[in-house]
């Protein structure tokens, strides 16, 4: 039985998940196989670019938020998945060595009109550096299984 | 890639497809993802999705690598006819994720990106931005993710 249920989710609660080093190595392996981009595989290359010198794909960045998401609460929840994310919006780079942390804002919950097993939570999702500085902002809604499908006012 | 200045509304980029198999699928899941709808068959049935399927992040970097291929081929086009590419990225973002259906084993997924909307950037000349639409539809001709990113294009020189 998981821990987490959509009942669970309140409006306003903050929740910190990390820190979480994330190195060069896994910041080039990834660019590698998904986003290879001279940006985010090279340190001369990437300092001729916008980015100003090594950074992380966007990609990555969802993927390591989904991640610490996964092992901070999801996986422990009754998930049933996410039909999308409305934003995401990369708006610093992730540098290697940067220890991030992921906080989590329930923004908004409501039953699902056509399945009553089921309800939504929407969350904003910021990924921060050690000096607090937002890197990556996504908001998204999520479908958790509810506890109790029938009886919730 | 194009200059800014040479690209319409209406662009498409044909960005090609991925067949997604169990191995991919539970490889990528246990490193990024490792809800048991994305590690494992059993776990899976019994799921809502009834079946193994791929992370939603996962059919959307397989894009993102499919069109860094598809531009590299392009500007290895452009570059060999003599004219000059220009420079993309990075990308600030993107809206309207949408995970339309689960990407079983098996699947196999057309990407096509459709320039939906080009502004010049109002602090930095040299760049103007683009929007595109990309849409992948797997075989039977269902969408299955839909999304509109913006990034970086470079300008002609003035």
């Amino acid at each position: 039985m998981p821990k987490l249920h959509w009942e669970d989710f309140q409006p306003g609660t903050v929740a910190i998940y990390g820190p979480r080093l994330v190195t060069r190595e896994e910041i080039v392996a990834f660019a590698a196989e998904f986003d290879p981009q001279p940006m985010h595989l090279d340190e001369a290359a990437a300092s001729a670019t916008m980015l100003g010198g090594l950074g992380a794909s966007g990609w990555h960045t969802c993927c390591l938020l989904m991640r610490m998401i996964a092992d901070g609460f999801v996986l422990d929840s009754s998930s049933m998945g996410a039909p999308g994310f409305d934003e995401v919006r990369w708006l610093k780079p992730l540098r290697p060595g940067t220890n991030i942390r992921i906080r989590v804002t329930v923004l908004e919950c409501r039953p699902s009109s056509s399945r009553p097993e089921m309800g939504l939570v929407k969350f904003r999702y910021e990924v921060l550096d050690e000096a607090e500085s937002c890197l990556t902002v996504m908001t998204s809604t999520s479908m958790f299984g509810r506890r109790q499908p029938e009886t919730r006012a | 890639m194009s200059f800014f200045e040479d690209i319409r509304v209406g662009d498409v980029f044909e960005v090609g497809h991925h067949t997604f198999t169990a191995d991919n699928i539970k490889a990528f899941a246990a490193r990024f993802d490792p809800q048991l709808f994305h590690v494992d068959e059993t776990s899976a049935e019994r799921s809502h999705f009834g079946a193994l399927c791929a992370s939603g992040w996962h059919t959307a970097v397989v894009w993102m690598r499919l069109m860094i291929d598809c531009r590299r081929h392009m500007d290895e086009e452009a570059l060999a006819r003599g004219e000059s590419v220009a420079g993309i990225g990075p990308a600030l973002g993107f809206r309207e994720l949408k995970w339309l259906k689960p990407v079983y084993v098996g699947d196999t997924i057309e990407y096509k990106s459709e320039v939906v909307e080009l502004r010049p950037s109002k602090s930095r000349p040299k760049v103007g931005l683009m929007s595109f639409r990309t849409v992948g539809v797997n075989q039977n001709g269902e969408p299955v993710i839909s999304f509109v990113s913006t990034t970086f294009v470079e300008r002609r020189a003035p």
